[in-house]
């Protein structure tokens, strides 16, 4: 009977597999993101996102090579690491050779692994990881490879650029720092120290604070020591519900100042900050989209909307992740030897449409770029969020931020 | 709980000879060979039929989940003691494989890693020994909430303690730094496969075995009236507690295996969610037989991994047939498998073929109508605006339009109404077929 | 000082808010012996239908109609579900209501999508009430105390003043003689859950707005209510109040203050040791009270089981 149990399990699974198996006419990239459970919503944007990305930019035009067309190929990890290398392995079956993903650091750092080792133990099946959005540092450097591009600003380049603007402001002379308890939190946590302790030595860190990450039912208290404090500014690192819910409860328990923060906008966020986070809320971010950056970003921001009317694009570096793939794989003249395109993607210099250079550092793969300090706001805004009227406003912007930054990174080339 | 328990014998999980469902559940206490065998051989040549990575990989998967939902299953089905925080073994045995494993590697130690889950194992027993010390002095709720909060207690350490646990990213480590097993060196997944499939036979045989021992037996008659076993001089709590660290024990081995086959652990393999995880499935499989929790894991890891990459609606589906699980069949898919054991020893299984064709195909159907309706539903709502195509077994078609609708709104209907027209056909083949002697 | 009474309000806010869930849950699991699992899940159910409503005829019918929505709801799933898993015993009970939960959460999903909604405080009620050095208190904080303290009342009454009252505390005693005297006892099983979902209902009502209406708000809450009714006391009303009341100050305080493990510690008379960086326990004597405030609840859950098995107010042992 077991046998029998096993065997049509078995039978259907390799059917199921089997049914998507690849065609090698196709360039494709396996998305690899949460697209169920609490953390889907980011996912299933970031996805629209890149689907849209590849249309627009490659097959739009013509496509690749000799009209080889790209597609995105939805996995989805349930933000669980080992999900996550299951859903790789899947991948890979399916003659994928680029990966992307974005959402978390553990699993970005599951992956990195995981590849670092594939690629070491399957020569011919080798793939390249794009990082569209995990920020921890020590992916780039020490824990970074050769497989791994990070095409976002990592945590410290982030922090760098925000300490610029807030040391730079006269009117904040004390800074509460809080943020989620894991290592994104932490490294936000010890960046901001270090940063301000360098900047703006004058200025007083008057709380620095660690939540229990996705458990905290209400942030009252913390907002209290925050306003207690007589803090002028906060800087957070938070995302997702513990975001909505500590900036909210923040502004509401009588807190006056700007909130630093990395991740509040979109996901139906801007739209929940709504009038309360006017001017208040600022982020760090790539690429600007009020103003925009160019009249073909615009054209793209438009050609997306026509798609998900209430869809944001949130996420701005994942256009310049398939530009800059794309561009690699032309230089390259090939997309299947992935050695090859990484070497094109090493040092390589692109126009983002969204305004500024990018550059792809090769001694860590962390991509270099303009960084934008935007606001919450709804004057000024052509492309709100969450179909809202709220978007976000560029205040300042870092040119080429931490073009020098060192690194830790001892890369290893094939 | 149990004090409602003991105080009414019908709300029990126990043993009813007069239900054919339930007859099985005490077992034989011959032990035959036959399954054994089978499955073993099974488990050899599943490899060259599915060649590839990934199903390796989710087999891998599958395997240390049904060694999991065993270890689970002597709590839950053998001791009747419900656990909320049993991912906590398994993670814990996980990660001091993974620090041995990186000790391993960092000092260069002769260390064959087909031994590691050993240690997993005698690790995860510790800390069942540690815990078990004040939660098996009661079952039912008293067990179950202290459970819950030292699962929850442990999940929240895992980011705290970053010594031991790695914070949020976890520890992970390379298996091939440790000595060459007789020249293999665990590079490949078939590899890691076949040391899986020989730890999953060990354990299931143990688990088998253990079953069948006399602290088994106790455990299970523990499950059914604590009191009668005190009378008999046994004492509930000892044997609670030696079934207790028996389960954390292969909870531990399960996670040494995960060590081996991701080479990460997190706090994903502590957490709530996946402690939640095992009990629906060991319950999906069935509670009362021993091979239920193996039918739970293949169904669910299925469920899970591949139908995931069909649709992004699967967790709805998994719910819904985890919940008419629960309600219809509590004896899980081993109940139901087993309801036919005597109808098969009468020899009237062929009797039933016919009337199950009438009534399941159409069922099935009608089923699959529904999961055409939710798709075209949920496509018709979050899809992008403009792509109104949408590929639903192999037809690709415009949920925008009404015929699509139409028919699966058709299918549906139809399908249904057949099963449901044949429904008492079905019944009276099913009574005719457990009716002994002959009615014809 | 004002900093202590601010965070008494904001701790009573907290704890008042998880006794209307945890009141529905112990009357219900004294009742029928079941621990439900989905219990939460109700609780996000009348967030979700309150803002829809809300948008359609503003917040204050959703705070009418939302409830009533949810306590059909919760009546329906005990008379086509529950009723029927009970007689397969408790443990399918309760694992089919953990079932439901995740069904709950996919379904929310399903048909509100996966991000945050807008649901906010009504404009009546969106000013400062008042402030305490600084720190301002909503009035929706106030308006929330005023409604659960006003439920708590009423179930007060209800259950020792009124007849009704009378046969639900007696079934909770003796089911078997209150059936035996001719009361119909799975009637009362489905006002009684009805009635609990519908409290838990109106929590996520007047919660939404501030705790954030999304799919994982039930998750959040889920198990935490779990633990307030076996602290204290599985079946007790009182038990209940206490235990809400205590874990809401608990966490609220334990947020505020920053103590230090390694003051705790060297409190005790251990010594911070040398070299930090080495140790094992390194991060133990890193931990702050802000960071484990919310995982307080369950030491203490451990603790009173067991050294006081039947919780603060419990009479019987579970």
């Amino acid at each position: 009977m077991k046998k029998i149990t096993k065997l049509g399990a078995v039978s259907a699974l390799s059917l199921i597999i089997g049914a998507t198996a690849a065609f090698a006419e196709d360039i494709k990239i396996a998305f690899i993101d949460p697209l169920s459970g609490p953390f889907a919503s980011t996912g299933t944007n970031g996805l629209h996102q890149f689907e849209h990305a590849v249309d627009f930019m490659v097959n739009d035009e013509g496509g690749l090579l000799d009209g080889q067309t790209m597609e995105v190929v939805g996995f989805d990890n349930k933000i669980s690491p080992k999900e996550s290398l299951i859903q790789l392995q899947v991948a890979i079956d399916q003659g994928i050779r680029y990966i992307v993903q974005g959402n978390s650091s553990g699993v970005a750092n599951a992956l990195t692994e995981a590849i670092d080792k594939h690629n070491r133990r399957n020569p011919d099946s080798r793939v390249l990881f794009l990082n569209y959005a995990a920020v921890d540092p020590a992916l780039t450097n020490d824990k970074c490879n050769f497989w791994h591009f990070r095409f976002d600003a990592n945590a410290d380049i982030k922090m760098d650029a925000l300490t610029d603007v807030i040391a730079a402001d006269d009117s904040i002379e004390k800074v509460y720092i809080i943020g989620q308890d894991y290592s994104f939190g932490k490294a936000v946590s010890a960046a901001a120290n270090k940063m301000l302790g360098e900047k703006a030595p004058e200025m007083e860190v008057v709380g620095d604070e660690l939540h229990p990450i996705g458990k905290v039912k209400d942030f009252t208290p913390y907002a209290r020591k925050v306003v207690a404090s007589g803090a002028d500014a906060v800087i957070t690192g938070n995302w997702g519900a513990d975001m909505l819910s500590l900036g909210k409860s923040i502004i509401e328990n009588g807190f006056e100042g700007p909130i630093y923060t990395y991740y509040a906008a979109g996901s139906g966020m801007t739209a929940a900050f709504g009038e309360g986070g006017k001017d208040r809320i600022r982020l760090i971010s790539q690429g600007s989209i009020n103003p925009i950056g160019s009249d073909r970003a615009r054209d793209a921001y438009n050609s997306f909307l026509e798609r998900h009317p209430d869809g944001n694009i949130d996420q701005s570096r994942i256009y310049n992740t398939i530009g800059m793939l794309a561009e690699a794989i032309k230089e390259a003249g090939t997309a299947d030897d992935v050695v090859a395109v990484a070497n094109a993607l090493e040092n390589m210099e692109y126009d983002s449409m969204w305004g500024g250079k990018l550059f792809m550092r090769p001694q860590d793969h962390q991509l270099i770029q303009d960084m934008h300090i935007g606001v919450h706001t709804d004057e000024d805004i052509e492309f709100p969020y969450d179909s809202s009227t709220f978007g976000v406003k560029t205040e300042s912007t870092i040119e080429m931020a931490s073009m020098d930054s060192p690194t830790t990174c001892e890369m290893k080339r094939p | 709980m149990t004090d409602e328990m003991t105080k009414d014998p019908k709300q029990q999980i126990t043993t009813d000879p007069s239900k054919p469902s339930e007859r099985m559940r005490a077992g034989s206490m011959t032990i035959t060979l036959g399954p054994w065998i089978i499955a073993g051989i099974a488990l050899m040549l599943m490899p060259f039929i599915f060649t590839s990575n990934s199903a390796l990989t989710i087999m891998n998967q599958m395997w240390i989940t049904v060694i999991f939902a065993l270890a689970y299953n002597m709590l839950l089905g053998q001791g009747g003691m419900l656990s909320f925080g049993h991912a906590v073994y398994m993670g814990l045995g996980g990660f001091f494989c993974m620090h041995i494993m990186n000790y391993v590697e960092d000092y260069g130690v002769a260390f064959p890693l087909p031994l590691l889950p050993l240690f997993g194992g005698l690790f995860g027993m510790g800390f069942a020994m540690l815990i078990g010390s004040f939660s098996t002095s009661g079952a039912g709720t008293r067990f179950a909430m202290i459970s819950l909060g030292v699962g929850e207690l442990i999940a929240a350490c895992s980011v705290i303690i970053v010594a031991f646990f790695g914070g949020e990213e976890g520890i992970s480590g390379d298996r091939t730094y440790g000595l060459p097993f007789f020249g293999v060196e665990f590079l490949k997944q078939i590899e890691v496969y076949y040391l899986i499939s020989f730890w999953l036979m060990l354990s299931a045989a143990l688990m088998y075995l253990f079953s069948r021992t006399p602290v088994g037996r106790m455990a299970n008659a523990v499950r059914d009236n604590p009191e009668r076993a005190q009378f008999l001089g046994y004492s509930a709590r000892w044997v609670r507690f030696y079934s207790f660290c028996a389960s954390g024990f292969f909870c531990g081995i399960a996670g040494g295996l995960f060590a081996i086959s991701y080479e990460i652990l997190t706090e994903e393999n502590l957490n709530a969610a996946s402690s939640g995880v095992i009990l629906l499935v060991t319950f999906l499989g069935g509670v009362g037989f021993f091979f239920g929790p193996i039918i739970g894991a293949i169904a669910f890891t299925l469920l899970q991994t591949v139908l995931s990459l069909q649709t992004e609606l699967w967790s709805i589906y998994a719910g819904a047939l985890f919940l008419a699980t629960v309600m219809f069949f509590p004896g899980g898919l081993a109940g139901l498998l087993m309801m036919h054991v005597p109808a098969f020893k009468l020899g009237k299984m062929s009797g039933l073929v016919v009337p199950y064709f009438k009534t399941l195909i159409p069922a099935a159907i009608g089923v699959l109508g529904i999961c055409a309706l939710i798709e075209m539903t949920f496509h018709f709502r979050h899809g992008a605006t403009g792509d109104n195509e949408m590929t639903l077994f192999w037809t690709t078609f415009d949920s925008h339009s009404v015929l699509p609708w139409i028919i699966a709104i058709a299918v549906a209907a139809i399908g249904i109404g057949i099963a449901k027209m044949t429904a008492p056909e079905m019944k009276e083949a099913w009574d005719e077929a457990n009716t002994a002697g002959g009615t014809s | 000082m004002e900093l202590i009474l601010v965070n008494l309000i904001d701790g009573l806010v907290t704890g008042l808010l998880l006794f209307m869930l945890s009141a529905g849950l112990t009357l219900i699991f004294s009742m029928m012996g079941v621990l439900n699992f989905a219990h939460a899940s109700f609780y996000m159910l009348g967030a979700y239908f309150a803002y829809s409503i809300s948008l359609a005829i503003g917040f204050w019918m959703g705070l009418l109609i939302a409830p009533l929505i949810v306590g059909l709801a919760g009546a329906g799933v005990e008379r086509y579900g529950l009723r029927r898993v009970h007689q397969y015993g408790h443990v399918p009970e309760l694992i089919f209501t953990f079932g439901l939960a995740l069904l709950i959460e996919e379904v929310v999903q399903f048909i509100w999508g996966k991000n945050q909604m807008p649901y906010s405080v009504p404009e009546v009620l969106n000013f400062t009430a008042f402030s305490i050095a600084g720190n301002s208190i909503p009035a929706y904080k106030i308006f929330m105390i005023f409604i659960s303290i006003s439920i708590f009342i009423g179930l007060l009454y209800i259950l020792t003043k009124t007849r009704v009252g009378m046969i639900i505390q007696a079934a909770l005693s003796y089911p078997r003689t209150v059936e035996a005297l001719g009361h119909n006892v799975p009637l009362i099983f489905m006002g009684v859950f009805g009635v609990g979902t519908a409290l838990a209902g109106v929590a996520g009502v007047i919660a939404g707005p501030v705790l954030g209406t999304f799919p994982g708000m039930a998750f959040v809450l889920g198990s935490i209510v779990f633990v307030t009714i076996v602290i204290g006391g599985l079946g007790s009303l009182w038990g209940a109040l206490v235990a809400s009341l205590l874990i809401g100050w608990i966490t609220t305080f334990a947020k505020s203050y920053n103590i230090a493990m390694s003051d705790i510690l060297n409190g005790i008379g251990i010594a911070t040791p040398e070299n930090m960086s080495d140790n094992p326990f390194r991060d133990l004597w890193t931990i702050t009270s802000p960071q484990i405030a919310d995982i307080l609840p369950y030491i203490l859950m451990v603790l009173i089981l067991i050294f006081r098995p039947a919780g603060l107010f419990g009479k019987r042992e579970s």
